[in-house]
């Protein structure tokens, strides 16, 4: 474990991080490395801000009646917590923050197409983010993050900042979205063909496309809502001839897709951590890779799952029922070439790797969950129930979150080029994952036994399985805080990285660490597919430890 | 075969199972759920013993280049797509049963409004959160709201229904005896969690006894009262066809004709926009307020040589249902075109008992 | 290729001007598919509800004002001519022509703009307005609100996007007239010409739905 020589000089020069100085060099940079970080710590915030929602949220949920807040202050924190988790966090952490970085370090190139776009995307996040925060603290939004009309059109609270918020933060995951498309069909050093690309890009690709497609529906259609309930136009209002379920279709036309921009990053990082740290190409490269543009298409043709109890047609809800079950093969497709990739390799159990193990598992189980909701019957049953929240939880958090864990765990050498205590991470993965599977089994269990969702009070007999479940979420938070600390404290304490501390053969790993603000000092040409590991050692391009 | 399935129903938390396609539906969820678990355990497994039986050994240790085979391919995904697709036609053929409510099923009306559960039967008695309805017997909700999206939810039965202002939606069911809560799934607001209710499945004799005791003792209530149908109109469908349908539950045609005949009340038959005689002397135009103010004042402006014996419709009538009679008149005329034909939902009007 | 000095225009990550150009034209039609994505949201609404309400939908549509509507897309579509012309001497690298065509196609877009606002004026005074502010008395019935509502929202987006495109183009005009473009680089009145052709595409559909049928 000794450090080659080079790697101290190295870390010494100047990197992205160290020059150049100043605060105007970091709010005006046009470095995509810089700009990474900046969406790292944006993130980072919103997901403690959301996260401390729902620990709030939870702490009301011990009691069947009133235990700490109001019910009116109940149903604007589920709000708060949505649409936080979901906007600020769900939606562009994986992209904003490695997909920044990392992309064009695995494309060979120096930046990706539209700098300047891609801070105006920092800015964008920034003020929308906090229009809609501010919003519904304000006007106490207590509609849910999915604004169904005609409630969120008669409410009370004040609607349209967290609307302009979210419009605006849709902008951004636009303009994210449009600059990788580009970046990956212009920027591609010499050698990268298409089926050479690193897989993170294939779902990164596949992630932008929906991004650019599907948001703008989203823009438009919380743009009438707020037009509604400003002007009493009356587009979603049954009263003046409007139809309120053309809200939903509208509504899930961008927010089905908007899950698997969610985790379809996640699958990404997933791609490069197994191959990494099984030290083996992935199994079946082609396979996985189009797996990610099947998803993204067939994504669009689902939404009508959401809508099988609104009194849709029967017809309408076979045809999302069976497209439904056709998106849930491909991510089994990626399930099976991720495992049948640790065939014959060259395990590590490195940190990133456990969070693997755990996305495996939470993966199937939410996937298959998910596969049992579109079996339209047992919808019927679970629609609104808990049973949904442990299901999209256990995607989101448990596969999604897991991801994000492993990229900044696998990435953070790279990055700050500082190593963390594998101790401290590997205890703390621990905790995340059982105290993820206390949060969230009991509430499939709710879910079965009739519990609805966003119920501020309930009946006397969910009370066990609900205190279950804030027990889990206090030792998740725990986990969470932890992986913020010691991450934090690698700052100062952690020992240097090398250039490739895990000995990968992923394209980015051919850089300093940190890398320079110049990412290739000459544009690369590339003559091997990325995560080759059958030659020996005399092939790595690095040295590692 | 019981015993199994109530064991899997006690180890998922699943209620207990208030009719046969709650039984069915829960079948369903114990083929999914175990053959889940399998495949979930299995996949793990595996990946758990190559983790443990391909450790890296060297630092930099090469592996093979393995290329996929495509029979693997083949198989990993056509299984688990037959698989799923199986599931799914198992599930979709419950739920085209669960949206096809038998033609003698009974109906009930049921609305929605923050933060409480209204339901009328067709010529009889209301109630507010609490639904009786006879064991046995195929009964079908006709599910509207007041204000906001509701939904109606009956975990026993895993019964769900979406209740949506402005039209109406439907479910139905065939509950054995027993009671069992009712839920709001859709969130409405601050009430949402208290918008509790109990389904009171009775014995089939006992509900018929209890509802003939009800309409003894309310029959003159229950011809005033209004049905919750009425109430809310699908303002999406042609306004003059709810006239119609309004002018025919709320008794009107009884003493107003459409035809040009004399009746207890004046006919209809181009009655809009023509020249009236009242008592007092005056001629009016029967405009639409002085047809809105006769449904609502009766005995303001009455015709010449007509009695006096019209009820007052205050209260009975909303806004939008006066309108939609107004409607119907105008269109009463001896030269009007005929009405285009109906489109979109609209339920049967319910038979007079 | 490593001998020629690189162009001034050219941006450091990019490895030459060609793939530069590529690389903002397809950044430009992945914008303009968002903004289609954007409209198409109105044109659902739109089908839905003339679904629904098929009478009184063909009943209000007769009651916008065609003729004006007509010459408003000949405006358009000549406006689009003057722009392509524009793009064509920018690349010619002729300044006085392009500065001038594109002046010439804002001010289309400019009586484009007058013209809706006489539109509107009659619909305001008749009281043909959208949702709960319709008030026309020469026809009622559930729908035709809806029709209002559909119009002034679909037309005033579109509106909103003339304007834009006016913006655009105008400070693409000023870039010009300072001398900014040559044969060797026009790509941003390229652009600016791509999404007023998309304003213009999307009044070409927006007319017959509202006007014509």
């Amino acid at each position: 474990m000794s450090l080659s020589p080079t790697s101290d000089a190295v870390y010494n020069s100047p990197n992205y991080l160290t020059a150049p100085t100043g605060i105007r060099s970091w709010l005006l940079t046009l470095d995509h490395k810089r700009i990474g970080v900046m969406y790292l710590a944006l993130v980072v915030a919103a997901f403690a801000l959301g996260g401390f929602f729902a620990l709030l949220l939870r702490l009301e949920l011990l009691t069947p009646g009133p235990t700490v807040m109001d019910a009116m202050t109940y149903n604007r924190m589920f709000t708060l917590h949505g649409v936080i988790m979901i906007f600020l966090f769900m939606i562009p952490a994986i992209p904003g923050v490695f997909g920044n970085f990392f992309l064009p370090l695995m494309l060979g190139a120096q930046d990706v197409a539209f700098p300047k776009i891609n801070l105006l995307t920092v800015y964008l996040y920034l003020i929308g983010a906090t229009i809609a925060v501010w919003g519904m603290i304000q006007g106490g939004t207590d509609t849910g993050w999915t604004f169904y009309t005609p409630y969120s059109t008669t409410t009370v609270t004040t609607l349209s900042p967290v609307l302009l918020g979210a419009f605006i933060l849709g902008m951004g995951s636009i303009l994210t979205g449009l600059n990788f498309i580009v970046t990956i069909h212009t920027l591609r050093a010499p050698g990268i063909s298409w089926m050479r690309m690193p897989l993170f890009v294939w779902a990164m690709y596949a992630t932008s496309i929906i991004q650019v497609l599907a948001t703008p529906v989203l823009g438009m259609t919380l743009l009438l809502v707020a037009i509604e309930k400003t002007f009493g136009f009356g587009i979603f209002d049954p009263a003046r001839g409007g139809d309120p379920i053309l809200f939903q279709h509208l509504f899930w036309f961008y927010s089905h897709p908007a899950v698997y921009i969610m985790v379809l990053p996640a699958m990404a990082v997933i791609s490069e951590v197994v191959q990494t740290f099984a030290r083996k190409n992935m199994y079946g490269y082609k396979a996985v890779a189009f797996s990610s543009l099947g998803i993204a298409f067939v994504g669009f043709f689902v939404w009508g799952h959401h809508l099988f109890t609104s009194g849709q047609s029967t017809f309408a809800s076979g045809v999302f029922g069976v497209l439904s079950m056709f998106v849930g093969i491909f991510t089994a497709v990626k399930v099976f070439n991720w495992t049948a990739t640790l065939y014959k390799g060259a395990i590590q159990v490195s940190t990133p790797f456990v969070y693997f193990l755990g996305f495996l598992y939470f993966l199937i189980f939410g996937g298959l969950t998910g596969i049992a909701l579109s079996t339209v019957s047992l919808d019927v049953h679970w629609q609104d129930t808990y049973f949904v929240v442990a299901h999209f939880h256990f995607i989101m958090v448990g596969a999604t979150m897991m991801a994000f864990l492993a990229a900044l765990h696998y990435w953070w050498p790279k990055m700050f080029g500082r190593m963390y205590s594998e101790r401290w991470s590997l205890a703390a993965s621990l905790l995340v994952i059982l105290g993820f599977n206390a949060t969230f089994i009991p509430q499939f269990l709710l879910g079965n036994m009739g519990m609805p969702r966003r119920y501020y009070s309930y009946p006397q007999q969910f009370q066990s399985l609900n205190v279950a479940s804030t027990a889990g979420a206090s030792v998740l938070g725990f986990g969470f805080v932890l992986v913020l600390v010691y991450l934090v404290a690698s700052f100062f304490s952690g020992r240097v990285a090398g250039p490739n501390p895990w000995g990968s053969r992923g394209y980015e790993w051919d850089t300093p660490s940190p890398p320079n603000l110049l990412n290739f000092p000459e544009t690369p040409v590339i003559t091997r597919g990325p995560h080759e590991y059958q030659d020996g050692p005399s092939a790595e391009v690095t040295h590692g430890h | 075969m019981n015993e199994l399935n109530d064991l899997l129903r006690r180890i998922l938390f699943l209620p207990v199972q208030g009719s046969d396609f709650a039984r069915s539906v829960d079948h369903l969820h114990f083929f999914v759920w175990s053959v889940s678990m399998l495949g979930a355990a299995t996949t793990l497994s595996v990946a758990l013993v190559f983790v443990l039986r391909y450790q890296r050994k060297k630092t930099l240790q090469a592996t093979p280049h393995i290329e996929p085979k495509p029979i693997h391919e083949a198989l990993l995904i056509g299984g688990p797509l037959v698989l799923f697709l199986t599931w799914f036609a198992i599930g979709y053929s419950q739920y085209v049963v669960l949206q096809t409510p038998p033609k003698e099923a009974m109906d009930v009306y049921v609305q929605g409004k923050k933060w409480m559960w209204k339901f009328a039967y067709p010529g009889g008695p209301n109630s507010t959160d609490v639904l009786r309805v006879p064991a046995g017997r195929p009964v079908r909700l006709l599910l509207t709201s007041r204000d906001v999206i509701h939904s109606f939810y009956v975990p026993a039965l895993r019964l769900k229904q979406d209740a949506l202002p402005g039209r109406y939606t439907q479910t139905w069911f065939n509950a054995d005896p027993g009671r069992y809560p009712i839920f709001c799934a859709e969130y409405c607001g601050l009430g949402h969690s208290a918008m509790l209710g109990e389904l009171v499945v009775m014995p089939a004799a006992e509900f018929d006894a209890w509802m003939d005791e009800h309409r003894r003792t309310n029959q003159a209530a229950a011809q005033d009262q209004r049905p919750i149908a009425a109430e809310d109109i699908d303002v999406r469908g042609s306004l003059l066809e709810q006239g119609r349908r309004i002018a025919a539950t709320q008794g009107c045609l009884k003493c107003h004709s459409v035809d040009g005949s004399r009746h207890i009340g004046p006919t209809w038959l181009d009655l809009y926009a023509s020249k009236v005689k009242l008592e007092d002397g005056r001629t009016i135009v029967a405009d639409e307020a002085y047809l809105t103010r006769s449904m609502m004042e009766p005995n303001a402006e009455i015709v010449a040589g007509y009695k006096g014996v019209m009820p007052t419709f205050q209260g009975k009538l909303s806004g939008p249902e006066a309108a939609a009679i107004a409607e119907f008149i105008k269109s009463l005329r001896t030269d009007a075109p005929s009405a285009e034909p109906q489109k979109g939902p609209v339920y049967v009007p319910v038979t007079d008992k | 290729m490593a001998t020629e000095a690189p162009s001034a225009h050219l941006a450091h990550h990019f490895p030459d001007l060609q793939t530069q150009e590529h690389a903002a034209r397809l950044g430009m039609w992945l914008f303009l598919a968002t903004e289609i994505l954007l409209f198409t949201v109105l044109f659902t609404a739109y089908a839905v509800y003339r679904y629904l309400f098929p009478g009184a939908f063909d009943e209000a549509s007769k009651l916008a004002h065609v003729s004006m509507g007509a010459t408003n897309t000949v405006v358009l579509i000549t406006s689009s001519l003057t722009v392509a012309l524009g793009i064509h001497y920018a690349r010619q690298g002729d300044k006085r022509k392009t500065v001038g065509l594109l002046a010439v196609t804002i001010a289309f877009g400019a009586v484009f703009m007058v013209l809706k606002g006489f539109e509107y004026h009659h619909h305001w005074v008749d009281g043909q307005l959208p949702g709960k502010f319709y008030h026309f008395t020469g026809l009622t019935g559930p729908g035709v609100s809806m029709y209002f509502t559909i119009y002034f929202l679909m037309t005033g987006l579109h509106g909103l996007h003339v304007l834009i495109g006016m913006g655009v183009l105008a400070w693409i005009a000023l870039r010009a007239a300072r001398g900014e473009f040559s044969r060797e680089y026009s790509t941003p009145v390229e652009l600016g010409g791509l999404y007023w052709h998309l304003v213009d595409l999307i009044w070409i559909f927006l007319f017959p739905l509202l006007y014509l049928v």
